[in-house]
């Protein structure tokens, strides 16, 4: 259950960021072959928010599609999973080109005025 | 315990050399190192979230309310010590968005990339070998030790959720070993073999083998610093296991098929295993072996011999 750390990574570099001013929403961006499920980092965000400056916020995600490049014939595969073969030569030489992100791309801080 | 590492709050990662048993506490102060590219966006063309293209156009609609898209014209490239940020003042709100763009893994890859660097300036070889509990890591670590241990110099990380059944086992062998004991973690991570490390001392020219947690998911997400993973997969597990943990198997370079004197007695497919094997990850290289036998024994040492001559000679 790796998510539970990685939620908890998610919490620290935010929090430090925030500098102690509370946090509203913080969005990441997770791909489809990450091996980690957005689900469970839902699960786990309420938990590991608890007595933070990010308790309460609310939690985005971007779920990014996999995709490949064919490495013999250059067609572009939607990929749902690490195995796949081109649609229009056959061979299993692809090349992952999205789908591996594991990113917090922003945070919306509350004001301080 | 750490923000990558573990499920605990108080329980830190354990680490036992010989007989001293060594308390950690570690707290993570988060300067994660980044590096990212960005295609620049268009200064003044009011974009949606959702016409975000395949080239990573860097455009936000931030706020809740239809008037206020924000451009956020990015570096193109940009490496820096610090996440990057930008502020964006927004005149009425009551919130102010600031981008992050930091990888969650950040820190762990940057303690594992100092790790590789140290490893490499010591041309010591590091190995990561991960495999399901039960495939025989450790019985094949104790053979290959033994066999290996009077021409190269070798030493050991364990990492076990608790016990040091498996370090006593390789000081057993004559060899070094430090036992690392995550606790309720499922995996180790670059800042706890950082502390091993520090706590072993590998002497310069040698070979590290780092044996893994048990656990084909978790560990395929965290790079310790090594030179290459090596997955084990026995053949009393099943043949569609790289198809069921296809990660591990795309993360490492090397498959060990372990416990092949038992295929007389199993109904296991082995040319259909590897077949899944290698539709995960093309670029396996592949032996097949039994500790218990010696059968395949002697390809696997020639390949850690190469490689750990490869190793001296260049970078990983």
């Amino acid at each position: 259950m790796h998510e539970l750390s990685i939620t908890r990574s998610v919490v620290a570099i935010v929090a430090e960021r925030a500098a102690g001013q509370k946090v509203t929403r913080v969005r990441l961006e997770i791909g489809a072959l990450s091996a980690v499920m957005p689900d469970a980092i839902r699960f786990c965000f309420g938990i590991c928010a608890a007595d933070t400056p990010l308790a309460g916020a609310v939690l985005d995600i971007d779920e990014i599609p996999g995709l490949g490049i064919c490495n013999d014939c250059g067609t572009e595969v939607n990929l749902t999973a690490l195995i796949g073969r081109c649609p229009e030569c056959g061979t299993a030489n692809l090349r992952l080109t999205a789908g591996q992100e594991l990113n917090i791309k922003e945070m919306e801080l509350a004001s301080c005025a | 315990m750490c923000v990558t590492c573990g499920c605990g709050d108080t329980d830190g990662a354990t680490m036992t050399l010989h007989e001293v048993e060594h308390e950690h506490e570690h707290v993570h102060a988060d300067g994660t190192r980044h590096t990212h590219s960005h295609a620049r966006g268009i200064a003044g063309v009011p974009f949606r979230q959702d016409t975000l293209g395949p080239a990573h156009v860097h455009l936000h609609e931030t706020l809740p309310v239809r008037e206020s898209f924000q451009v956020h014209e990015s570096l193109q490239v940009h490496e820096t010590d610090s996440v990057q940020e930008a502020e964006l003042s927004v005149p009425g709100r009551d919130e102010r968005t600031i981008q992050l763009e930091a990888q969650i893994l950040g820190k762990n890859q940057l303690t594992a990339e100092r790790n590789r660097g140290w490893l490499s300036a010591k041309n010591i070889l590091a190995l990561n070998l991960v495999s399901s509990p039960g495939a025989g890591k450790t019985t094949l670590l104790e053979r290959t030790l033994t066999d290996l241990k009077a021409e190269l110099p070798i030493s050991v990380v364990e990492g076990d959720q608790a016990t040091s059944n498996d370090a006593e086992r390789i000081r057993a062998t004559g060899v070094p070993a430090v036992q690392i004991n995550t606790g309720t973690g499922c995996h180790l991570d670059a800042d706890m073999l950082e502390r091993a490390l520090a706590a072993l001392k590998p002497r310069s020219a040698s070979l590290l083998m780092i044996e893994n947690v048990g656990n084909l998911v978790c560990p395929a997400l965290f790079d310790l610093g090594e030179r290459a993973k090596v997955v084990i997969f026995s053949v009393t597990e099943g043949e569609d296991k790289p198809l069921k943990y296809p990660h591990m198997f795309a993360a490492a370079r090397v498959l060990l098929l372990s416990k092949t004197d038992l295929v007389p007695h199993l109904r296991f497919d082995t040319e259909r295993a590897l077949a899944n094997a290698l539709a995960v990850n093309r670029r396996l290289e592949v032996f097949r072996l039994s500790a218990f036998s010696g059968e395949g024994l002697p390809q696997w040492y020639g390949w850690l011999k190469s490689e750990f001559a490869a190793c001296r000679g260049a970078p990983p």
